[in-house]
């Protein structure tokens, strides 16, 4: 069983970020679900519960692979590896919250879950965990993702979920999580609301990672049998900051691993047209924690924009708020073309083809790749397949066989 | 101002009232505008139309993009103010004219990152300063208020605290010794704009927050009929109708508007 390594004081602050900021109709539902979290979490049997049900139903551990090829590419002076979070069942390291959640819910005897989806790979994580349990689910989406993410909303669907498109606001991340909590402000005492990544009020930020720190953990034991020590730098590609979190805090101790977070720059970061908090947003206070937020002088929330779906948010972890103001972690941004050119050249020397959210990781050490010391070893989480970004993967690419299918299909309706 | 003294002068002695109560209420009115929706123009026709229907409270939201408490026609009604580029300034130049036209107390209502972005000493200060006498922030929890307890004395405001149906006894007892002005009771569970049916439960709730406190005691979300203000005489000092009005003047307009506020106006005595 884990102990974090960072934990938060009473009132579920990390150093000045997170926080309850909770209406007081959820108040009693916080207090039972912090309870039933903190019983859990003392309990060695239900981490083995959880272990067990992520062995036996989603493939963990999952393998690190050495990316000798993607390395030599980019000049062949230091070694790359990446944890294959891709592999979980359901294709991304959302299972892991997933399933621990479910659990959870499980031993309060809930009946139904709801979550919030960006990227809808949550959405599907969570839609899986209610099929296999028997609870019911309802997903919450911006009508934006929707769009963007068709084929995970038909996998929702066929799961069982109920998916509700929301049109409120900028119809992305953020909507998707104010319309989940609406509907958990009416629906508490039968349902838990599985958020799906390290942000909100208290607790979720800390069940979250404890939940994601699994990545971590076996990363740390994988990489001292692979080379018998730890990775000079690790890569992460950080929207809420979940998969980051899972994989930075078991290493948080081990000060010579350097942490990287990689954001989204959009179209640059002097276009505004980006998703990086750590480099335009202030310390604000909404969907009920206290962070950094894209947020304009009197606290309105602005517009976000990245390629990929899943790091298109207004907030960010307070873990990681906290882990940055402390200097622990580094944060940098990638652009949406330098994103793309990373994923192609990921798919084409390793034959693996990453989440166009992972793509933002392999891009920064792409770019950072002629300062990287020689003799480094370096560590990228990839936190999830690119299947579903095939519609605008192909578009980004601009690849005219792929057109032609999809006008040829649309015809024979 | 003293918020209190002024409620309870304004009911009838049985319901609450003083010996030296102004009218005959048995129930006082409290409304709602979402500053900017559907614009300036129409809130003050709003409050005009409030005026002469002598309604006893008025809270005017600022809006927020992330209205997380709010249903469907106040996120609609957030969102579209927004849009028509609401800031602080007019937020405030609007407050400042309504103090100095209307007789009724105006509280500000709004979510806490506004007010967290303009500190809250300016926060205070700018309420006051443009005649507001409280403020209702539906995302903060008593917890964090830090030092906006003390400011909100220092500029003679009451921080109007929510209790809820969910909430234990022991947080209930709580909220209301940190309450102020007055209690705001939530009727029921989910979001605001919907339907309440004000059953034994509701009553029950009403009761229950006696318990601990003297102040008197608005009842909230989902009121839209004057019927509804008529159930609730003697059991509640204050009856908050938001949704349904702006619903009304969204499907009727202006003179719609003014029968609907009329009616819930006379149901009080």
């Amino acid at each position: 069983m884990p102990t974090q390594s960072i934990n938060p004081d009473a009132s579920g602050y990390y150093g000045e970020y997170g926080g309850m900021f909770i209406p007081e109709i959820l108040r009693t539902t916080f207090d039972e679900l912090i309870a039933a979290f903190n019983e859990a979490k003392s309990d060695p049997g239900f981490w083995q519960s959880y272990l067990d049900v992520m062995q036996n139903y989603s493939c963990r551990p999952t393998p690190i692979t050495h990316l000798e090829n993607f390395a030599e590419v980019l000049g062949g002076k230091f070694e790359v590896f990446c944890k294959r979070e891709d592999l979980n069942h359901t294709g991304a390291h959302k299972a892991n919250n997933c399933m621990g959640q479910g659990l959870l819910v499980q031993r309060m005897g809930k009946k139904r879950v709801i979550a919030e989806t960006g990227a809808g790979q949550h959405g599907v994580a969570t839609a899986t965990m209610a099929a296999r349990m028997g609870l019911e689910c309802t997903v919450y989406m911006g009508a934006v993702d929707v769009e963007r993410q068709r084929p995970n909303v038909f996998w929702m669907e066929q799961l069982g979920a109920t998916v509700v498109s929301v049109t409120e606001g900028t119809a992305t991340l953020k909507d998707a999580i104010n319309a989940a909590m609406r509907d958990w402000a009416e629906s508490m005492e039968t349902t838990h609301y599985v958020l799906g990544t390290t942000c909100g009020p208290h607790p979720f930020p800390e069940m979250v990672s404890w939940f994601q720190s699994i990545i971590g953990q076996e990363s740390r034991q994988q990489m001292l049998k692979i080379n018998g020590k730890l990775p000079d730098k690790i890569y992460a590609c950080v929207g809420g900051g979940s998969n980051a979190s899972g994989i930075f805090l078991p290493f948080l101790e081990d000060k010579d691993v350097e942490l990287v977070g990689v954001e989204a720059g959009g179209h640059g970061l002097d276009s505004g047209q980006h998703a990086a908090r750590f480099s335009g947003g202030t310390v604000g206070v909404a969907q009920g924690y206290k962070t950094y937020f894209f947020q304009d002088d009197e606290g309105q929330m602005m517009h976000t924009h990245s390629i990929a779906a899943g790091l298109d948010y207004i907030g960010v972890s307070p873990i990681l708020s906290h882990l940055h103001d402390q200097k622990r972690i580094r944060f940098t941004a990638a652009t949406d073309d330098a994103v793309i050119s990373a994923t192609k050249l990921l798919i084409r020397t390793e034959g693996i083809i990453p989440a166009l959210e992972s793509g933002h990781a392999f891009a920064a050490v792409v770019e950072e790749a002629p300062d990287i010391p020689d003799g480094s070893q370096v560590l990228i989480n990839l936190s999830g397949r690119g299947d579903k970004d095939i519609f605008n993967i192909a578009e980004a690419i601009g690849d005219e066989k792929w057109d032609e299918f999809l006008r040829a299909k649309a015809q024979r309706k | 101002m003293n918020l209190t003294k002024y409620l309870k002068n304004r009911l009838a002695p049985l319901s609450g009232g003083t010996e030296d109560s102004e009218t005959n209420r048995k129930i006082l009115l409290m409304t709602h505008v979402v500053v900017g929706y559907p614009s300036l123009e129409a809130n003050w026709k709003m409050l005009e139309a409030m005026g002469e229907a002598d309604v006893d409270l008025v809270e005017l939201q600022m809006p927020f993009s992330e209205p997380s408490a709010d249903g469907p026609l106040f996120v609609k009604a957030n969102q579209e103010a927004l849009r028509n580029g609401i800031r602080w300034k007019d937020y405030f130049d609007l407050m400042q004219r309504a103090s100095e036209r209307f007789d009724f107390p105006l509280l500000m209502m709004g979510y806490f990152n506004t007010a967290f972005a303009m500190g809250f000493e300016n926060y205070c200060a700018n309420i006051r300063k443009n005649g507001g006498e409280g403020f209702i922030i539906p995302d903060l929890p008593l917890e964090e208020y830090g030092d906006l307890f003390e400011l909100s004395r220092q500029h003679e405001l009451d921080p109007i605290m929510l209790c809820t149906p969910t909430n234990t006894e022991e947080r209930l007892r709580k909220i209301c010794s940190h309450g102020s002005g007055f209690i705001y009771c939530v009727a029921r569970k989910g979001v605001t704009g919907k339907n309440t049916k004000l059953d034994k439960s509701a009553e029950k709730f009403l009761e229950q927050c006696r318990l601990y406190t003297d102040l008197p005691l608005a009842l909230g979300f989902g009121l839209s009929q004057a019927e509804d203000l008529r159930q609730l005489h003697g059991k509640a000092e204050i009856a908050i109708v938001g949704s349904a009005l702006l619903k009304t003047w969204e499907a009727e307009g202006e003179i719609g508007y003014r029968k609907h506020l009329m009616s819930l106006a006379a149901a009080r005595e």
